[in-house]
């Protein structure tokens, strides 16, 4: 390949990127400046910049209340998720390697079915009776717990298949543990790191759910995105405001992951 | 089997109670009463109404016209990025792939408001645009704006799925190629795309499926105005008006399977894909 050709490639390639770059910032550029626009309508540019949208969403107690119940939710859907599947991932890849192919099927369907589709037989079945659920944060809890389980699944197996479980369990009962020490003591702290990146990961997604959320308890427990949704009708530089603080809140969390994640590659 | 192989099934309990009550309950029950109907029983009744409903076959049609033209921008849009991506430096490399890898996160409601904001009545690209001249008028609230919106979402999943991908495509096969007196179009229409054909069907059916389901965003969007299958689905069991979980329920059974027909042909493609040897 010629120099002149290459370079044209290299210019090509290098406006692509950023074009690609551009697209997908400008969605929340404009809302970061409509967040910090004093008034903004019906022209290119807005007329002066202020930070009290800030100042008043930071104030607001159903904000303040909305956030606790979304960080409350999305954390204890996790530590369920963490309870449940770390032992089923232990038992079927020490004792039963052959669920492991059945368990891939049944981690397709939350994926196969949209929560749209469950929210119909969990309205009927959790909205009376004895396991009356619907509009209480138990039931969000455990269908995030279904939402994020494929995620969480997927990413402890390529862990527990890199640390080689059999060979650690032998070797520590080899040295006189049980099952149970050498399950606690030898294997979990080996999985601890990559744990905490499919929790962030999972947890930022889980953040921004709304569908279960919506349908499922709406106001009677409400979770940040249904006050986002609920905020429609008030200012829209209120609800930049909102989104551009939930969006770095976010940020922040796959920030992290991304760096821990790094961090155990190298 | 001993003890240890019964203790370890216990186990496995608590998982399954969790599942089967939260996710597969719900499906069994909107599978029953997809064919049950309050005023005649037993029998497809739900399912003959939907497909001689013109209000029905609007929503079918427009969920999938919708799916499949934003999935079809949105992996072109990621296979140009994702092969430029390749091509330019780490640094820009990484900061890229780590900014569409945090905008994956920023979809439905948030994202819905973004688009408002730019794309609305008022908002100032519309604005701008019009100012130059280049168009009349711009509707965010009808197909046309559905499918930008949903085409937007779709791209970091398409980037995040296709950029690895590219592993299958050997650089020295370019130069050999090359060598071989191949030009560009010819080395990408008889080697290229051959090889990343089984990726590009793969994520575009997963781009379908995420559209196909997709309700925050068309919800927060439009109030729950525009006809597609989940809105429709969603406005029968939670809405103010006609409530009828049953014919909900129908409608449900129609988008599961459509996912579930994606779901299928996905993991055949992925058994059938081009695997490079590491």
């Amino acid at each position: 390949m010629s120099r002149a050709e290459s370079t044209t490639a290299s210019v090509y390639h290098r406006s692509v990127v950023w074009l690609l770059f551009l697209i997908l910032l400008l969605p929340l550029l404009g809302t970061l400046v409509y967040s910090i626009a004093s008034s903004w309508s019906a022209t290119v540019l807005p007329s002066g910049f202020t930070l009290k949208w800030y100042s008043q969403l930071w104030g607001d107690p159903r904000f303040l209340t909305a956030f606790g119940h979304s960080l409350l939710v999305c954390v204890a859907a996790l530590v369920l998720s963490v309870v449940l599947i770390l032992p089923l991932l232990f038992v079927v890849h020490y004792h039963f390697p052959r669920l492991d192919a059945l368990m891939n099927i049944l981690i397709l369907l939350p994926f196969a079915v949209p929560p749209v589709v469950s929210s119909v037989g969990l309205l009927q079945l959790y909205g009376s009776g004895p396991l009356r659920m619907v509009g209480t944060p138990w039931i969000l809890i455990g269908c995030y717990f279904t939402v994020a389980l494929p995620f969480m699944y997927r990413a402890i197996t390529n862990n527990l298949q890199a640390i080689n479980l059999r060979d650690l369990m032998d070797a520590a009962q080899l040295l006189g543990a049980s099952t149970w020490q050498a399950a606690f003591l030898v294997v979990l702290p080996n999985l601890r790191k990559g744990l905490m990146v499919a929790l962030l990961l999972s947890f930022s997604f889980l953040f921004g759910e709304f569908v279960f959320a919506n349908i499922l308890v709406g106001t009677q427990y409400e979770t940040l995105q249904v006050f986002l949704n609920n905020m429609r009708n008030s200012s829209g530089h209120f609800t930049s405001a909102l989104v551009i603080s939930y969006f770095l809140f976010v940020l922040v969390l796959t920030w992290v992951a991304t760096f821990l994640n790094k961090d155990k590659s190298q | 089997m001993t003890r240890g192989k019964w203790l370890a099934l216990l186990c496995l309990v608590p998982f399954a109670v969790f599942f089967i009550v939260f996710q597969i309950a719900p499906l069994v029950w909107v599978l029953i009463h997809s064919v049950q109907s309050e005023e005649s029983g037993w029998g497809l009744d739900n399912f003959t109404r939907i497909f001689s409903s013109k209000f029905y076959l609007q929503a079918i049609q427009h969920s999938l016209e919708i799916s499949f033209w934003s999935s079809l921008f949105g992996i072109v849009i990621a296979l140009l990025g994702s092969y430029s991506l390749r091509r330019v430096d780490s640094r820009l490399r990484n900061f890229v792939n780590a900014f569409a890898n945090m905008t994956s996160n920023f979809s439905g409601v948030p994202l819905a408001f973004a688009f408002i904001i730019l794309l609305g009545f008022n908002g100032s690209i519309t604005i701008m645009l019009k100012q130059a001249g280049i168009i009349q008028d711009f509707n965010l609230y009808s197909k046309t704006g559905l499918i930008i919106l949903y085409t937007y979402f779709q791209i970091p999943l398409g980037v995040l799925l296709l950029y690895p991908a590219f592993d299958a495509l050997r650089e020295d096969w370019r130069e050999s190629a090359a060598l071989l007196g191949a030009n560009s179009w010819q080395f990408w229409r008889h080697i290229g795309l051959p090889v990343l054909t089984p990726a590009l069907l793969g994520t575009f059916v997963i781009l379908l499926a995420n559209a196909l389901g997709a309700y925050a965003t068309v919800y927060a969007l439009t109030t729950g105005n525009f006809n597609v299958l989940p809105i429709r689905i969603a406005a029968m069991v939670s809405g103010d008006i006609s409530l009828d979980p049953n014919m909900a329920s129908a409608l449900a059974v129609i988008l599961v399977g459509l996912m579930t027909l994606v779901t299928l042909v996905h993991q055949w493609l992925l058994k059938r894909s081009y695997h490079v040897a590491r």
